[in-house]
């Protein structure tokens, strides 16, 4: 904080405006930009990772693994997203405290559940009321991971399958005529050809990761969106920078840094398609052969 | 999924153990001024950030602060996330069933409607904060009701004529009355509801509600809460 703004009743202008941003609170909204970027970096890849374990599993052989894997993907994208993402983080939160209440404290004899109550020994809490509140968010924030990579896992699961179905069948019988096992079948010939299939369905995934990321909210990780909100509302002589009702230029930056992203993943996307469709045996494969490319 | 689980109990597990003392987690809105509110420095201040840390000194308690959504303040509890409610919640029999109410620590207070002039039809369209006493004070009186998340969208209704008033409590409206310049007036007459704001704990929580119980009573006693209440809420606020 500069030492100028010690005051900021007394500022005006330009010095008043530069107090203001960077008062903590603005500083804080400018860190959870870093969280929302963060959660789309960590989520696409563990979803995406889920996704491939779903599809895979849908095309096993052992059946108890194939009806897992076409339960995952039916049971999540049927289920409004909503429900999963309050669904997950407490059924997560409250069975692991359960399990630790189990280990950690086994001469507790009063029930978990008293009324509507979810009460655990001081020691099985997750995490523990002592450790500080970064921890906490910490918290917050992997079991959002987890619920975001549960949901977009299954709808990546069934780009992935449909993707590996793409793959013309041909290849995949040449293959086993030149003697390949089925395992190398799959290594060497399906999963390196259907990235190009799967990625027009993936780039719509990571469209919607973009713009699911606000559901952080609901998980109480503080968000782009809530410290707009609450930025943006009237602010009365309480606060040390009242102003009137902001909240249309707080959604406005928002707007901005939603655009630019779809604008930079459109760009990235773009150039991983071309190069996944060198050589590909589809329409776009062979017009960039016969251009020379 | 397996290994992120592990991670993140061995997480926990590694950042819990080193000190065992006990810390009660404070929930609060910090939506809500002058009862709480998050300030410039984008901590939780307010007269309930400052009664709450006089309390936990009294008590011999370290406590934390933490924040939630009103709508989810109550199940966020149960589940254990924070071990108290101290966010303007008024003490009443319907949420008495699900927590438990320290002794009240401010006096039962008046709730009033505000519109963009005197005479705004206070049975018409009325906003009011969702899960608040007074959003079923208005659901029962026949008008209206519109439900928003926080005390700022009902305000906000108003002002682009969504709602013809807002009912909330007063001391929370009053900011907006005094300093909008005459464009938000009082409007009806003032109704008074529930039994005062008060503390709320799981009720399985006997032993933590007694302590706070009886930090409030030594300090209703010496006078700390009127001096809070008229530091926080002005002279014409109702005292002990």
């Amino acid at each position: 904080m500069l030492e100028s703004c010690a005051d900021p009743k007394s500022l005006e202008g330009l010095a008043w405006t530069l107090c203001y941003l960077t008062t903590g609170k603005q500083v804080l909204f400018y860190w959870s930009f870093l969280t929302v970027l963060t959660l789309m970096a960590v989520t696409a890849p563990i979803a995406l990772a889920f996704g491939f374990g779903g599809a895979l599993a849908t095309r096993a052989q052992f059946a108890p693994l194939r009806w897992f894997g076409k339960g995952y993907t039916s049971m999540v994208r049927g289920v409004p997203d909503i429900v999963f993402f309050l669904f997950v983080p407490v059924a997560l939160d409250q069975g692991l405290e359960y399990l630790r209440h189990k280990v950690l404290c086994p001469d507790w004899t009063e029930p978990v559940r008293q009324g509507s109550d979810f009460v655990v020994c001081a020691a099985a809490k997750l995490p523990l009321s002592s450790s500080p509140q970064s921890v906490h968010e910490l918290y917050g924030f992997v079991l959002a991971v987890v619920a975001f990579s549960v949901v977009f896992g299954a709808f990546a699961a069934n780009v992935l399958a449909g993707a590996m179905h793409a793959v013309p069948h041909a290849q995949l019988e040449t293959a086993e005529a030149y003697g390949m096992s089925r395992r190398q079948v799959s290594r060497r010939i399906l999963i390196p050809q259907m990235w190009v299939y799967a990625l027009p369905g993936l780039s719509n995934l990571w469209m919607i990761l973009i713009k699911a990321t606000p559901l952080l909210f609901l998980l109480g990780v503080s968000d782009i969106v809530y410290w707009a909100r609450e930025l943006g509302a009237r602010k009365s002589q309480i606060y040390e920078y009242p102003h009137p009702d902001w909240r249309l230029w707080y959604f406005l930056a928002l707007l901005m840094f939603y655009l630019t992203m779809t604008k930079v993943s459109e760009v990235v996307l773009r150039r991983v398609t071309s190069r996944l469709t060198r050589g590909q045996a589809t329409m776009a494969g062979e017009a960039m052969r016969k251009a020379g490319g | 999924m397996k290994k992120l689980v592990m991670m993140t109990a061995a997480l926990a597990l590694s950042a819990g153990f080193a000190s065992a003392q006990t810390v009660v987690r404070m929930g609060t809105e910090g939506a809500y001024p002058p009862y709480n509110f998050i300030n410039d420095k984008g901590e939780v201040d307010g007269y309930e950030r400052e009664l709450g840390d006089k309390m936990c000194e009294l008590a011999g308690l370290t406590c934390e602060w933490v924040t939630t959504d009103w709508d989810s303040i109550i199940p966020n509890l149960l589940s254990g996330n924070y071990d108290t409610i101290i966010a303007g919640m008024s003490i009443t029999a319907e949420r008495g069933e699900v927590v438990d109410f320290t002794q009240n620590y401010i006096p039962p207070a008046a709730s009033s409607y505000m519109g963009m002039t005197a005479d705004a039809n206070i049975k018409g369209r009325i906003s009011a904060q969702i899960g608040t006493i007074q959003a079923d004070y208005v659901a029962e009186s026949g008008a209206t009701l519109l439900e928003f998340a926080t005390l700022d969208d009902t305000v906000a209704a108003v002002k682009n004529g969504e709602a013809d008033a807002v009912f909330a409590d007063k001391d929370a409206l009053m900011p907006f009355v005094t300093e909008s310049g005459g464009e938000f007036v009082w409007a009806g007459e003032e109704v008074q509801l529930g039994g005062g704001v008060g503390m709320a704990l799981r009720k399985t929580d006997t032993e933590l509600r007694a302590k706070f119980d009886a930090a409030i009573t030594t300090l209703k006693a010496d006078g700390t809460i009127n001096a809070l209440i008229t530091k926080w809420f002005g002279d014409q606020a109702v005292l002990y």
